[in-house]
């Protein structure tokens, strides 16, 4: 085999140089709008670019809109800016590896791309019953508390993009302190690598669940300040009502899931149709709506961090109950043998297991050597596995060719399936209800491009 | 990217597999272990040689809604003037739990049917329309690109959910690397347009009869699709302390 010859990596070009036969082109920067109007006469088709350095579009989404006006005739989507083969980069490390790259796609849900692609990689080891019940209950955790802070950030930016600072800094607080909590756990506030094949990275702290319940009165002061902001306000509300309408059967044609597709009147929510973790074991309930415009998608949101916090304090009974209990398989042939502690300097390698290793048992420092390096093998076939990301459904497709290594890994990202009912939901709109329609889906663009 | 990069190569340990036993389908044999090749065998284990193995073809009965909803297939697509044995090759039927005694397929198992490229429009048209099946979500397309697999080198996979009856599918077609051709499915699921995109631009399969299939992720004049196997990761050698650590994919890989 012959690598592809390619010159070195460049920029891309404008997409087009010109617009198509008896389209004129031209490019303004200041002056009177009346003047440049009057140098495209004839030409009534005005195709504005609005990103992909746009502050309303989540990043670096570009969106080419045609417009009449202040209508919007023609909607178009431009993706890619973000893109860092992320899933290529995963067919060269080995699988416990994996979620150290998957966890970095969506930045603001790092948690669940770690949990889809954890319970595809058991679903191909065949493990899935052997995961221990307090790495569930943790896992389950951890997303709640992970679908909150991304919300969180939803309403938050969405609210900016209008000009309501007050309900980004509100939103950005409360989320901080959901990220104080991943921080005591994990070590991280981002990009976590928590959640491993077999289980957890480690246990929770000993003093966690004092923590959360802690937590949890403040963050549910939080939301109904940001309910109160919200809900009842006139201007938010004339800005969001029937915008960005989205019907059932249009969502459905679309594969839209998540918060639109439940703001359309739909229950689907992959927790309880193909329930993963114990999900089945809790009790929680799936907002849904039928207006089916921003505003739904806003108050379903909202919604949701209150059932997430439900979630949350099932799970801290849980934890209570099986304090001590293992939370990763007890295979040692998967199971990941480094230990890490909390030292003077922060989160590291535990001492203990260093010691162990290094001091006392050669067949220990064997054993973690060949797993830490070589990883362990995975069955040749396929798994698909989803999950309920706060985007919508998340489902990750891992093949493998009984290597140490995802011979394919493929995330079905929300964000990107769902952008591509920004023509459906903007055109014929106002150019301002663009930027309200995009806040609603929600994408994240570390997610889109991969 | 090295040679033997395949499906044939990469484990060094055999698996139970739930269900495969004897009769399932060997792709490759494995050598030797710690990932020594070519050299004299030092470690002892050189003479070690393991089966790689896929889940094998499905027997009937298959177990759970599976048996109901391919024969329901079956009746469907000899209607549209498609027989059953044309369209689909092959029924897997794989289970990540362990099989109880007496029962059938956990709630978790996954069902592949392998269809034949001509006939996927009309199977996925079946499978959205009929009120049996209903599979009305398309979870979208990916590609998988197995170099060694002679005439079927390129894969695309299909993830089909019936919210109706909260079952899953999995459509695998296979086209060969020398006709990259497959007919598009947006017509059935609209939902497949960038996902068809995403898959034209990482393995370069041509969906026939795409309202626009361009690149998506990649720049529109990137020559060629960067997912394959033959297409290298590249990446820069990192020195630290004078030692050199080269880029992930000339890094030592173990079978």
């Amino acid at each position: 085999m012959t690598a592809p010859a390619h010159d070195a990596p460049h920029a891309t070009r404008p997409a087009a140089d010109d617009y198509g036969p008896g389209v004129a082109g031209f490019e303004a920067s200041g002056g009177d709008w009346d003047e440049i109007a009057r140098e495209a006469i004839g030409e009534e088709r005005i195709v504005v670019n609005m990103g992909p350095q746009h502050p309303s579009t989540h990043g670096v989404l570009r969106l080419m809109l045609e417009i009449d006006g202040e209508t919007v005739t023609e909607a178009r989507c431009g993706i890619g800016y973000l893109h860092t083969g992320i899933e290529k980069n995963m067919e060269f490390r080995t699988w416990t590896q994996g979620t150290t790259f998957c966890t970095r796609m969506d930045y603001l849900a790092p948690l669940y791309q770690e949990a889809a692609y954890c319970l595809g990689t058991e679903r191909l080891l065949g493990i899935t019953d052997d995961v221990p019940e307090r790495a569930n209950v943790i896992r389950v955790l951890m997303m709640e508390l992970n679908r909150v802070a991304s919300h969180l950030v939803c309403l938050g930016t969405g609210g900016n993009e209008m000009g309501a600072t007050t309900i980004m800094t509100l939103s950005f607080t409360a989320r901080e302190e959901i990220l104080r909590m991943f921080e005591a756990v994990t070590g991280l506030r981002m990009n976590h690598a928590y959640i491993r094949p077999g289980g957890v990275a480690q246990d929770v702290p000993e003093d966690f669940t004092e923590h959360i319940r802690e937590l949890l009165p403040s963050l549910r002061k939080y939301l109904a300040m940001l309910g109160d902001l919200m809900l009842a306000n006139p201007i938010f509300k004339s800005r969001l009502t029937g915008v960005g309408v989205l019907n059932l059967s249009g969502c459905f044609a679309l594969g839209i899931t998540g918060p639109v597709l439940r703001s359309a009147g739909h229950p689907y929510d992959v927790r309880k149709a193909f329930p993963y973790c114990g999900y089945e074991d809790y009790d929680f309930d799936v907002p849904t709506d039928t207006a089916a415009d921003c505003y739904s998608r806003v108050v379903l949101r909202i919604e949701e961090c209150y059932q997430s916090l439900r979630i949350v304090e099932q799970c801290m009974r849980r934890l209570d109950e099986t304090q001590g209990a293992p939370v990763m398989v007890a295979d040692k042939k998967i199971a990941w043998p480094a230990q890490l502690a909390v030292g003077h300097d922060g989160q590291g390698n535990s001492l203990d297991h260093i010691r162990h290793i290094m001091g006392t048992s050669m067949e220990a420092l064997i054993h973690h050597f060949k797993l830490v390096t070589e990883g362990f093998g995975v069955p040749a076939g396929q798994a698909w596995q989803t999950v309920e990301h706060p985007r919508g459904e998340l489902g990750v497709h891992l093949v493998s060719d009984g290597g140490t290594r995802p011979y394919r890994a493929h995330f079905r990202d929300p964000s990107f399936n769902n952008l591509q009912a920004v023509s459906v939901m903007c055109e014929g709109g106002q150019v301002a209800d663009v930027v309200v329609s995009v806040a609603s889906l929600d994408p994240v663009l570390g997610g889109v491009d991969r | 990217m090295s040679e033997d990069r395949g499906p044939q190569e990469g484990a060094t340990t055999e698996v139970d597999r739930p269900g495969g036993g004897p009769t399932a389908e060997v792709v490759g044999e494995r050598t030797g272990m710690f990932g020594v090749h070519g050299s004299g065998d030092t470690s002892g284990y050189g003479g070690l040689t393991r089966l790689v193995t896929l889940p094998p073809a499905a027997t009937r009965p298959y177990g759970s809604w599976f048996d109901d909803a391919v024969d329901v297939l079956a009746e469907v697509l000899v209607e549209a003037g498609v027989a059953f044995d044309d369209a689909v090759e092959r029924v897997v039927v794989t289970d990540p739990r362990r099989p109880v005694e007496g029962e059938g397929p956990s709630r978790d198992a996954e069902l592949t049917l392998h269809v034949a490229r001509e006939h996927v429009v009309a199977v996925c048209r079946a499978l959205r329309d009929d009120q049996d099946l209903r599979f009305e979500l398309s979870l979208g397309v990916s590609g998988v690109h197995y170099p060694e697999d002679a005439g079927r080198e390129l894969h695309a996979v299909y993830h089909l959910t019936s919210v109706t009856h909260g079952r899953r599918l999995r459509l695998d077609v296979a086209c060969p690397d020398a006709d990259p051709h497959l007919p598009t499915t947006t017509a059935v699921y609209p939902a497949n347009d960038w996902h068809e995109r995403e898959t034209w631009d990482f393995f370069g399969i041509v969906f026939d009869g795409h309202p626009a299939l361009a690149r998506i992720e990649m720049p529109d004049d990137w020559p060629g699709h960067p997912q394959r196997k033959d297409y290298p990761l590249g990446g820069i050698p990192v020195e630290y302390k004078g030692a050199t650590v080269p880029p992930p994919d000339e890094r030592r890989r173990y079978s």
